[in-house]
């Protein structure tokens, strides 16, 4: 008998929660603990050597957490994931698994602007050096492959330029590299982009963004797609070694296919200690239960809205890839069929005068630096996500000074759009 | 029967099957793998017996080692192959002389011999390769979950709290999850490395 799959909604509630197994409870508790008792010496000896499935101590993992890690495991089709408290931990963590001091990573210049600063900064004082490539030229990929490269990374939808990035390509030029294809899937959510459907093998998320979707709580979250072979060559010590502060234990002989997710946790997360808090895996689950729907709804707001706008007389450009004649477009329908996505930008013919206007008359958006809230928002990229950037790398990640961002919330379509009106004829 | 891939109600009926299992290749050094798998199992209410001809005289978990399967003094259901490869053809052979015959061959993870398996199957057995039966009863039963590992299981019962020598339930509702899609591609990757 072959087993019945279920839905993408039905995941969504379901995956990794089961009703408490004390007292019964539905919702999944928030285990607010540092620590959990041992049975006995036995047990928790066990426990430290990897050897027993269970609970030590909420920095290397806690029983709300590991829902959340095994839901969004389920959403992505990965075999495990790991929680941490933010989607910029996530990255550390990801990498310091990956990266010895003098390797290098390739990413796509089409990023968040925050993870350009990490990458560029603070993780060459690491010895991790970054070599950029372009998203829409990808042979641009290939060329930068040298001997010391790691991994490639790349966003699913990239921020904030709303491009769409073409996942099974730069997946190729990473299987004949012989590194692990990472996609920060924040923008799009596995509602709309599965990227291990398309050859990713790490996939990564800023929380905070759209699966807990109410603006309310920081998190991120590292998956395993279970498909790379740590132990092919020498390249991934960490994963293929014997590992002396385990007694020798060789990560992923042990753990099989979900050896890079147990990596993240007893290496990084134990030794950098970027632990998410059990209440803010509760509000990031309870978020996810209605992933689907507000997903869908971002979107067909999101579409309606850069119609609109691509309409109006003060527009002089709208970069929605959900809209025909996006150069983008035919990506967009390929890989994000049901919806583009609710961030995108626009630019106005009055220029980077115009959008700070534009910003500051609105009444319904809120300006701050986020996306993925039920809430509408609105920022302008060039003053802050994308400040410290050359004025160069912001053009390049389409981040120009007369750009404004916006991340299309829940509302109703109509509010939105009249909060614009009234703020672009002000 | 395809071997990269397994429905979950395959690896489900074996586990709830088994009763006996002898572990070929068991080792005393407590920081193996199949150290702790064979001891995770004894704690989950298997008969195990632990195979090494190098441990006789010793035991594991209190159980003492024998030198092969041909000294197993009672019928076994279950070979799982903690040995590489190259070793499961013999070790296969020798099971199929037992008598009564075991009902299932297990190879470990990092573990596939397709003309073993072949034979074990011509004889009647089920075979599974290349998985981990720790890492399957913890899937299956959900107790891996602790580990942020996707069990591509769902249940709306209350769990149990597992305590020592007791077996949990497996008949959880399997779910894809597209989880298998990347096993799929693990598996691909593995025997294909590009």
């Amino acid at each position: 008998m072959t087993d019945r799959l279920p839905g993408f909604a039905t995941l969504a509630i379901h995956a990794g929660a089961q009703p408490d197994p004390t007292t019964g409870a539905r919702a999944t508790p928030i285990y607010q603990t540092t620590s959990f008792v041992f049975n006995d010496a036995d047990h928790a000896a066990s426990l430290f050597g990897l050897q027993a499935f269970g609970n030590i101590y909420t920095r290397l993992g806690n029983p709300t957490n590991a829902v959340l890690e095994e839901r969004v495991a389920a959403l992505e089709g990965g075999t495990a994931a790991l929680a941490v408290a933010s989607g910029h931990a996530a990255q550390v963590v990801t990498f310091q698994a990956l990266l010895q001091p003098g390797d290098e990573f390739i990413a796509a210049r089409q990023l968040y602007g925050g993870s350009i600063n990490q990458f560029t900064h603070t993780f060459k004082s690491f010895g991790w050096n970054v070599v950029w490539a372009d998203a829409d030229d990808i042979a641009t990929f290939e060329r930068a492959v040298s001997p010391r490269t790691k991994a490639i990374f790349i966003e699913s939808l990239a921020n904030p330029g709303g491009s769409v990035t073409d996942i099974e390509a730069i997946s190729a030029i990473a299987r004949k590299a012989g590194v692990p294809l990472i996609v920060d899937n924040t923008l799009a959510s596995p509602y709309l982009i599965r990227p291990i459907d398309h050859g990713a093998d790490i996939v990564l998320h800023s929380a905070t963004k759209f699966l807990g979707g109410h603006g309310n709580s920081i998190g991120g979250v590292i998956v395993d797609a279970g498909t790379f072979d740590w132990s092919r060559d020498n390249k991934y010590p960490i994963l293929s070694e014997p590992r002396p502060e385990y007694h020798g234990i060789k990560l992923q002989e042990t753990f099989g296919n979900f050896a890079f997710a147990i990596a993240c946790r007893v290496i990084g997360l134990r030794d950098l200690g970027p632990a998410l808090s059990p209440f803010n895996a509760f509000m990031i689950l309870t978020g996810i239960e209605t992933l689907p729907l507000r997903m869908q709804r971002h979107c067909d707001n999101a579409k309606a809205v850069a119609e609109w706008l691509s309409n109006h007389p003060a527009v002089a450009a709208v970069n929605y890839s959900g809209l025909p004649g996006n150069r983008y477009n035919n990506l967009a329908r390929k890989y994000s069929p049901k919806g583009a996505g609710a961030v995108f930008t626009f630019s106005l013919k009055g220029g980077y005068d115009a959008g700070v206007d534009l910003v500051s008359n609105l009444k319904l958006f809120s300006h701050l630096a986020n996306v993925g809230d039920t809430r509408s928002l609105v920022i302008h990229p060039a003053s802050t996500t994308h400040s410290q950037l050359t004025d160069d790398a912001k053009t390049k990640a389409g981040a120009g000074p007369d750009i404004v961002r916006v991340s299309i919330g829940l509302e109703d379509k109509e509010d939105i759009i009249a909060d614009l009106d009234q703020a672009l004829r002000a | 029967m395809n071997h990269d891939t397994y429905d979950d109600s395959y690896i489900r009926e074996i586990l709830n099957g088994v009763k006996t299992i002898a572990m070929v290749g068991a080792s005393p050094v407590n920081v193996r793998p199949s150290y702790f798998a064979f001891k995770y199992l004894a704690q989950r209410g298997y008969d195990m017996i632990p195979v090494n001809p190098g441990q006789v005289g010793k035991s594991l978990v209190g159980k003492p080692f024998v030198a092969s399967l041909r000294d197993i003094d009672r019928p076994i259901d279950m070979v799982d192959i903690f040995r590489n490869s190259e070793a499961a053809l013999p070790l296969v052979e020798e099971a199929l002389a037992l008598n009564p015959l075991p009902k299932v061959i297990w190879m470990q993870l990092g573990v596939r011999n397709d003309e073993a398996a072949a034979k074990a199957e011509a004889a009647g057995l089920k075979v599974v390769m290349n998985r981990c039966p720790k890492i399957e009863y913890g899937r299956l039963s959900s107790e891996i979950s602790w580990m942020g590992v996707n069990s591509r299981t769902l249940s709306s019962k209350r769990a149990p709290v597992p305590t020592q020598g007791m077996r949990l339930s497996l008949n959880r509702v399997s779910v894809g999850g597209g989880g298998t899609n990347a096993a799929d591609r693990a598996a691909r990757n593995k025997n294909d490395p590009a």
